[in-house]
């Protein structure tokens, strides 16, 4: 540890600080550009000179190490004068167009400018202007604004692990772009947007949409795969007009992947406003009372174990209780949540989670991946794995097909169930070893089979340890782990879900819906007109993620809570209060009549909902395996869940931003022959 | 006292003789090696101490120092020689010389700098555009892995030591030491932060020495004739023999191996046939480089030229390339036209050197015409002191010293000019209302 004076202020601050760490630790605000914590340091935007005793010139703070009995003033005439005069070069070229700049009010440069600059400008000559770059459906350019803090091209190259951008030209001239004519084929681009200090990079949807004062913001969680990233929700009236990461070093840091971003006006596009009911086998429009009334009158009768319900990827723990317990009134225990077919064993918790947790990645020092590509499936856990890449001493293996550059090296073990118990040889060695199973892995025949070959694995490696837990299942739905925890998934087959005289669908859509037997009466209760409403019987209308009060729980087991930003449209409904109110119809009321009553009831059917946010102590206390035999596995090749990272689901698939990225990224439109 | 002929380091500057191995071997190169190297890595780098060398490169760090910083005991990093070959300082023409006529004074300094810091390898950076110079350093190093000068066993010493010779492409910015290195490993030339320096991490992130040609070019004839003898030329702290590229309005513009501390008047009469039309008509000198600001001629009268005297004239010397203007030169325009270089060759990394040299260079172009206020002449001198010392590399503050020495020096005529700008272009009178 290194003492520090700042300003009189003695801080202590481990060696190799930076002088810029140890103002943070003596509260002393430093104005920044270039630099970003979870960036490597450039030190070349030159705002955050402060002065150091002893040294005769002000030193760059950001890339400055500490010394021990140093002494540094943030507040002295030097430096006042020299960010002054930083933020005077700053200006000179940059356009001050802030009335027609979609970063105004949250501009890094205006509000530094108004701190630290001075009120006029003595530059008398023309400014410069810059060819404003294609980065493709999602960044937005006006490169004459751009400040050269290289954020941008760092975060591609280090974090997204794209090294597509660059800094082309010299001085004045210097530009910063892709160096060819190309989208950024990234699926966490839109964090540059967040990282650009000024306006030359925003959000093309989001171009002059809103100001950020017009905007209410609510935390919520993001469903877009099964994370569980921290968002921020800005809305307005009834509008979700974009949404940003929050802050949590355990899931995202501070990461959001462009579906979950970008995919929002999906949800204004093709949604369920109100009831419908099928009559003479059309949907007609109906009142919630006559929906009720024609599943009361097809219900009744119905044998409860010929009454089952499947769950979809988005939905909260609250409706998939009320579900639940509702289906158990009628007499049912039949709640599937598996619409892909995993095999996936619920019985203990840790056979369905990501038990090394999103943050242990970074202890782990070797992975094996089977069946899975996390850059398209849960693209912020992918950086994850990149950044314990980047840190060295790590090694991956795939098993399965390498569909993509994962953006870090791996060793292709093999592609098929039987290569796994060849990759013991792969973690051999490592002291704290991963196994990674995708939902490609399980959602095939065989997936009992393989989920075991892939315990064994990790037992085999001793990755199933007191002190360490390295079997990890990726999901791929963010309301999946939830509804497992709630009892989901009991049965033996996933598709035997289908084999039912009354279906009820919370917001299925990813499976066939000619699976569903022709005579099978189906409700369908969701918030988008996609493939289980077409087959529905009886539709209502729900509510999407951003308009709920929810608790999610991700890929590790954290449960999460969202809060609702925006009102569901027209006659839609919170689910829980609609499952509610159906049990009320059905004569098997709820026993909850608000969410307050819902959340005890929801502790009480599993404990892990009382911990919010944070995780049990992970370890293997019982390294007995899932039910499978590994012996039953096929020599199948392994098939990625995810083809088009950009149309997973209902909302992405509504999403007219999302069809333009998979027009761009996944299947470009064949060049044309030159005229 | 003029230099001798005998005291000459560099015998063959002009090119008279054989530039190749057996000239070089005629006039000494390579002659006791083996004994040099036998007398340990701490002897040589005790004598270049006490010879006083001072990098010739421009900055005039004592070179004797800079290579103690290198770690004496490798912790399994290995230790790299770069040699900084990218000549591009306007007016300096040394380097390019002792590549083309003296190569193998280089590559034995390589062998005998390398070995004092214990370094493995050589990469001598060498600018792009030079191509008769490369041709001929690669020829020498070729030579002398013939010849087992270098390589395993380097002249029976055995040490093993390679010289690699590298391309530039042209940017002024590589001839910095950290962006040469970055140039080298393949990435955009951009100085990088400092500290950590290349003595800890530096090339491919081992421990590197960084050192003009010139500067490793005189080791082995110091170490073969003796510290004192160096350090017998010049005043006290700016000792040895120097080579001045002497251009401009001279009569006889050269390159020229001097001792230090020589007057500039002396040294432009004796060796460059004086300046055109007499001393009288002498405007100004920029002593140093480009970089270095320009002396006017009262100054010039009685300076010395070594890092002292032209310091305390605010200032240096720089590459000690001499640049003569007479009375015939547009100062100002002269000096817009350096602003224009140091425009065009910032790296653009740093905020105050990248939008100031701009801002700099389009206000000289106004002042070259005339076309400014008085006012704004302090103006200009301001922006010059707030890029100054702000930025990663001195480039920037390279960049500004010509600008600075010329209002230090030249004020009135820049007033004088925005006056008859104004004389030209005065209004007509105004016109009644109708």
């Amino acid at each position: 540890m290194a003492k520090v004076t700042v300003d009189g202020i003695e801080v202590e601050v481990p060696n190799g600080a930076s002088v810029l760490q140890a103002c943070e630790a003596a509260a002393k605000e430093i104005p920044r550009f270039c630099y970003h914590e979870r960036l490597s340091v450039a030190g070349n935007c030159r705002m955050c000179l402060v002065e150091v005793e002893k040294a005769p010139k002000p030193v760059a703070s950001c890339a400055y190490p500490v010394a021990d009995g140093m002494k540094v003033f943030t507040d002295s005439p030097m430096v006042r004068q020299a960010r002054r005069n930083v933020m005077e070069f700053l200006l000179i070229n940059h356009p001050l167009d802030c009335p027609i700049c979609d970063q105004g009010g949250e501009c890094d440069l205006q509000d530094q400018a108004v701190a630290y600059g001075s009120d006029l400008s003595r530059y008398q000559e023309a400014k410069r202007a810059v060819k404003d770059k294609d980065l493709g459906p999602l960044v937005k350019t006006v490169m004459t604004r751009c400040i050269h803090c290289t954020r941008c091209i760092r975060f591609a190259t280090e974090v997204a692990g794209v090294p597509e951008l660059g800094a082309t030209g010299r001085g004045e001239l210097m530009e910063v772009g892709p160096y060819v004519e190309k989208a950024l084929s990234s699926e966490l681009s839109g964090n540059i947007v967040d990282l650009c200090p000024v306006g030359a990079l925003t959000s093309k949807p989001y171009a002059f949409i809103a100001r950020p004062w017009e905007l209410t913001k609510t935390d919520g969680i993001d469903v877009a795969d099964a994370v569980g990233t921290n968002i921020r929700i800005d809305a307005r009236g009834p509008e979700v007009l974009r949404i940003l990461p929050r802050i949590n070093e355990d899931v995202n840091e501070e990461w959001l992947a462009d579906k979950g971003r970008f995919w929002i006006d999906g949800l204004k596009r093709r949604r369920l406003d109100r009831p419908w009911v099928r009559r003479d086998g059309k949907l007609e429009p109906a009142s919630w009372d006559e929906a009720f009334a024609a599943i009361a009158a097809r219900i009744a009768g119905v044998a409860g174990d010929r009454i089952a319900a499947l769950a979809g990827d988005h939905c909260e723990a609250e409706s998939l209780l009320a579900l639940r317990d509702l289906l158990k009134g009628l007499g049912s225990e039949r709640v599937e949540c598996r619409q892909d077919g995993a095999r996936i064993d619920a019985s203990r918790r840790d056979f369905y989670l990501f038990n090394s947790t999103i943050a242990g990645i970074e202890a782990a020092d070797a992975a094996v991946l089977i069946g899975t590509n996390p850059r398209r499936e849960a693209p912020v856990l992918n950086a994850r794995l990149r950044k314990r890449h980047l840190a060295g001493g790590f090694r991956a293996g795939v098993i399965g097909p390498v569909a993509a550059d994962l953006t870090y090296p791996v060793t292709v073990l093999g592609s098929a169930p039987t290569d796994i118990a060849g990759a013991a040889e792969f973690l051999a060695g490592a002291q704290r070893p991963m196994v990674i199973v995708g939902q490609g892995a399980l959602a095939r025949p065989d997936g009992a089979a393989v989920l075991a070959a892939a315990w064994r694995l990790a037992a085999e490696a001793g990755a199933l340890r007191e002190d360490w837990h390295g079997f990890n299942v990726l999901h791929t739905a963010a309301g999946r782990v939830g509804a497992l925890d709630l009892g989901y998934g009991r049965a033996a087959d996933p598709d035997a879900v289908f084999d039912a005289d009354v279906l009820y669908l919370l917001g299925a859509d990813g499976f066939d819906p000619s699976r569903i037997q022709a005579g099978t009466f189906v409700v369908y209760q969701g918030h988008h007109g996609d493939a289980g409403a077409s087959r529905a019987d009886v539709i209502l209308p729900g509510a999407a993620y951003t308009e709920k009060d929810g608790t999610w729980v991700n890929t590790e087991g954290r449960v999460q809570r969202g809060f609702r930003a925006v009102y569901p449209p027209g006659e839609a409904k919170e689910d829980w209060r609609i499952l509610r109110a159906l049990s009320g119809a059905l004569g098997t009321p709820l026993p909850y009549d608000d969410l307050a009553a819902l959340r005890r009831h929801l502790v009480q059917a599993n404990p892990a909902f009382g911990r919010i946010g944070t995780l049990e102590a992970a370890g293997c206390a019982d390294a007995s395996g899932p039910a499978g035999d590994p012996a039953g596995a096929s020599g199948a090749a392994f098939v990625l869940p995810i083809v088009d990272y950009y149309r997973t689901d209902v909302i992405s698939r509504a999403s007219p931003t999302m069809a333009e990225c998979s027009a761009t990224f996944v299947s470009p439109a064949p060049a044309m022959a030159a005229e | 006292m003029a230099l001798q002929d005998k005291d000459r380091i560099f015998t063959n500057l002009y090119g008279l003789q054989d530039w190749q191995l057996a000239g070089a071997r005629a006039r000494g190169d390579w002659s006791t090696t083996p004994q040099i190297i036998a007398q340990g890595r701490d002897w040589i780098i005790d004598q270049v101490k006490a010879s006083g060398l001072r990098g010739r490169g421009g900055a005039g760090f004592p070179t004797g120092l800079k290579w103690s910083f290198m770690p004496k005991k490798s912790d399994g990093r290995p230790s790299y020689l770069v040699v900084n070959a990218d000549e591009s300082e306007p007016g300096t023409c040394k380097d390019r010389e002792i590549m083309r006529h003296d190569p193998h004074k280089l590559v034995e300094g390589c062998l005998i700098a390398g070995f004092a810091m214990g370094a493995v390898a050589a990469y001598i950076y060498i600018r792009g555009e030079f191509i008769e110079p490369y041709h001929r350093l690669q020829h020498a190093i070729d030579e002398a892995y013939e010849a087992g000068l270098i390589g395993k066993n380097a002249s029976g010493t055995g040490y093993d030591f390679d010289v690699f010779l590298s391309r530039g492409a042209g940017a002024y910015i590589c001839g910095e030491e950290t962006a040469l290195i970055e140039s080298l490993e393949g990435k955009k030339g951009m100085p990088r932060l400092k500290p950590p320096f290349p003595a800890a991490v530096g090339l491919y992130g081992c421990p590197t020495t960084v050192n003009n040609v010139e500067s490793i070019a005189v080791v082995p004839e110091i170490l073969r004739r003796g510290a004192a003898w160096f350090a017998g030329f010049g005043r006290e702290k700016n000792s040895g023999t120097k080579i001045f590229s002497i251009s401009g309005h001279v009569n006889k513009p050269c390159n020229v191996e001097e001792a230090m501390s020589i007057p500039l008047r002396e040294l432009i009469e004796r060796h460059a046939g004086g300046v055109r039309g007499g001393w009288d008509n002498l405007l100004c000198v920029i002593p140093g480089g480009s970089s270095t600001p320009l002396l006017p001629k009262h100054i010039c009268d009685d300076v010395l030229m070594d890092f002292d005297a032209l310091r305390e004239h605010k200032s240096g010397l720089g590459t000690a390339a001499v640049i003569v203007m007479d009375k015939s030169t547009d100062v100002i325009k002269a000096i817009a036209r350096l602003a224009k270089f140091y425009k065009l060759e910032s790296c653009g990394q740093c905020t105050p050197c990248r939008e100031g040299m701009g801002w700099q260079w389009r206000m000289m172009e106004r002042m070259a015409e005339g076309r400014a206020e008085i006012e704004e002449i302090d103006v200009l001198e301001n922006v010059t002191r707030r890029i100054e010392g702000h930025t990663i590399c001195a480039l920037a503050d390279g960049g500004v010293w010509p600008v600075q020495g010329l209002i230090r020096h030249f004020r009135p005529l820049m007033e004088e000019r925005i006056r008859q700008y104004k004389q030209r272009h005065a209004a007509p009178l105004p016109m009644a209302a109708e």
